[in-house]
């Protein structure tokens, strides 16, 4: 949980034993008790759905119902796993999209970014602003032109077609870091590497690349994310069983066979879906919350 | 400078860019418009029918309800977000390990996605199996389970009560970035002044992190009237069409009802209302940058 203290730019001076207090830095019981009241409050939801994803069917749907399981069980996650197609279908589904996703915002993007950061491209501005266009219209009207161009292209139903939609979406961001990642890369190693004789795209590869690593990972976790989480453009365009992703999987396990909720399976799912992002957040926060500081503000 | 590095040399590494951007979003958006002023349908065909869409939706009763219902949502939401988010930044800045570990906790949700905290939720306020009412119960607040979802206004309040954990860190994060940049000196010469907490608190970080602040409103409210996902799965749209939000109603002609050219005419004003939102936030963004 490092990263959430390496906020801003005072975060190095907090290292430095002789800092004074912040204006708001206070501790006291009352604030320990409120902290704790907080995380008790943020953690009951997704320990609840835990708890109940590792119940029995039965208990799962008893009414009233019980906060910890009185027996453990699989069932659960077995039912989500034989979920019509299939769970790993629907897995594989929603990673195909967001790798489609990563592949076209960091191939259109690094070297989009790059043209603007390091060359006098005339009418610079106009052009960064067309590129990110897609952060004014929202991509929800978008939709149905979108909807119709793939169903003629042949492109419904397909992981191209969706993370076409998903690239719309994260493509502005992705270029925006990534220019502002190649903008701060010294001009001496720049030069360096036109003294070697490297071409543009040679020193692409091996200075400026490199230098952006950070920027990179930043731009491939927003993009996982933003894909394996869209939920409208996901329900349009994959409207075929096999070709659901997983928060659309979700929609189909609430109805069940039935008509009655499977309340324990709905909860399996539920985790599986927020697993990856989970991961991500607690193996990757520091690109994860410097990429939201970046993106939303600055 | 290298010789060879000519401004068409970086548009050229820009065109693949241009081009996805041309396609993919300046052609839909025109297509929008024409899609907007015919009658297509998602079953084909369709032909020329000029304003009458826009006509239409100015006597359609249910976009009104859904827009009114949006804004009602996003006037209502938007302050408690900004508020805790902006408390919790207060409360977690001081950098003791308890305060990270709190900050840590409260930004969680923002990574999972709406859909599935959606489906969370949705359990949690099911008036059978669902744990808010066990525990409104178990603490004596309420008598009997509260049946949620049948009532617009409980409805709509649950709805809130899911997006609020989902989205808090959100705020809270860009308001910690905000009141970490605050000059340390200032806050010192406060304190030397014998200012209190709270007075430190609106004489100082409150004005110097306004922009902030104004921004984070401006992203939040601009999101809140583009719900869609937290409406489909916890109340869709129900009871009789109360909780319909715009982008919804927009869903539901389009996609349900197959009235592609009527739900593009819709998808015109939404955006219209969005695009105000937007143009100031990157007004803001841009001044800021200069400064």
């Amino acid at each position: 949980m490092s990263a959430l203290v390496d906020l801003g730019p005072n975060a190095s001076a907090a290292a430095t034993p002789r800092r004074r207090p912040h204006p708001a830095a206070r501790v006291s019981p009352l604030l320990g008790a409120l902290c704790v009241g907080v995380i008790a409050i943020m953690l009951f939801p997704l320990l609840m759905c835990f708890s109940a994803s590792i119940k029995t069917a039965q208990e799962a749907s008893a009414v009233p119902p019980h906060y910890w399981p009185a027996a453990l069980s699989v069932e659960n996650y077995l039912k989500v796993f034989r979920y019509q197609a299939g769970l790993p279908v629907y897995l594989a589904n929603s990673f195909a999209v967001a790798a489609l996703t990563i592949a076209l915002c960091v191939g259109l993007g690094t070297p989009a970014a790059y043209g603007l950061a390091r060359f006098p491209v005339p009418a610079k501005e106009l052009v960064f602003l067309v590129l990110l266009s897609g952060l004014m219209i929202p991509y929800q009207a978008l939709l149905t032109p979108l909807y119709i161009m793939a169903a003629s292209l042949g492109l419904a139903n397909t992981y191209l077609g969706l993370a076409i939609v998903h690239t719309v979406v994260q493509l502005p961001f992705s270029i925006y870091l990534l220019r502002n990642s190649f903008e701060e890369t010294p001009r001496e190693l720049e030069e360096a590497g036109i003294v070697d004789g490297c071409n543009s795209v040679q020193l692409l590869r091996w200075i400026f690349l490199p230098a952006a690593a950070p920027a990179l990972i930043t731009v491939t976790l927003f993009a996982f994310i933003t894909s394996w989480n869209e939920f409208l453009a996901a329900l349009i365009f994959m409207n075929k069983e096999t070709a659901f992703t997983v928060p659309i999987m979700l929609v189909g396990v609430r109805q069940g066979h039935f008509g009655a909720v499977d309340w324990g399976a709905l909860q399996a799912g539920v985790i599986v879906s927020i697993l990856p992002c989970l991961a991500i957040y607690l193996l990757l926060q520091r690109y994860y919350v410097s990429g939201f500081l970046s993106g939303a503000i600055k | 400078m290298n010789p060879s590095r000519s401004g068409y040399v970086g548009l050229l590494y820009a065109a693949p860019a241009l081009l996805f951007v041309a396609v993919f979003v300046l052609y839909p958006l025109a297509q929008l418009f024409v899609t907007s002023l015919t009658n297509s349908s998602l079953l084909g065909g369709g032909e020329f029918i000029g304003w009458r869409n826009y006509l239409r939706a100015y006597r359609d009763a249910t976009f009104w309800q859904a827009l009114v219902f949006t804004c009602k949502y996003t006037l209502i939401i938007t302050p408690i977000l900004m508020i805790l988010g902006y408390g919790l930044a207060l409360l977690t800045l001081s950098a003791n390990r308890l305060g990270k570990l709190t900050r840590a906790v409260v930004f969680l949700p923002v990574v999972i996605g709406l859909g599935s905290s959606s489906f969370l939720w949705f359990w949690l306020f099911d008036e059978q199996v669902g744990l808010v009412n066990k525990l409104l119960q178990d603490v004596h607040l309420i008598a009997h389970p509260i049946v949620w979802f049948v009532d617009a206004n409980l409805g709509l309040a649950a709805v809130i009560a899911s997006i609020v954990w989902k989205v808090v860190g959100f705020g809270m994060i860009l308001f910690i970035a905000a009141l970490q940049a605050i000059d340390a000196e200032v806050n010192e010469a406060a304190l030397i002044d014998g200012a209190s907490y709270w007075r430190r608190i609106l004489h100082i970080a409150l004005p110097l992190t306004s922009r902030a602040i104004l921004l984070t409103t401006l992203v939040s409210a601009i999101g809140s009237m583009l719900a869609f996902d937290q409406f489909y799965v916890m109340t869709a749209g129900g009871p009789e069409s109360q909780t319909f939000t715009s982008l919804y109603w927009i869903y539901q002609n389009s996609f349900i009802y197959f009235k592609l050219g009527y739900g593009a005419t819709l998808s015109v004003i939404l955006m219209a209302i969005i695009l105000s939102g937007s143009t100031l936030q990157l007004l803001l963004m841009r001044r800021g940058r200069g400064t």
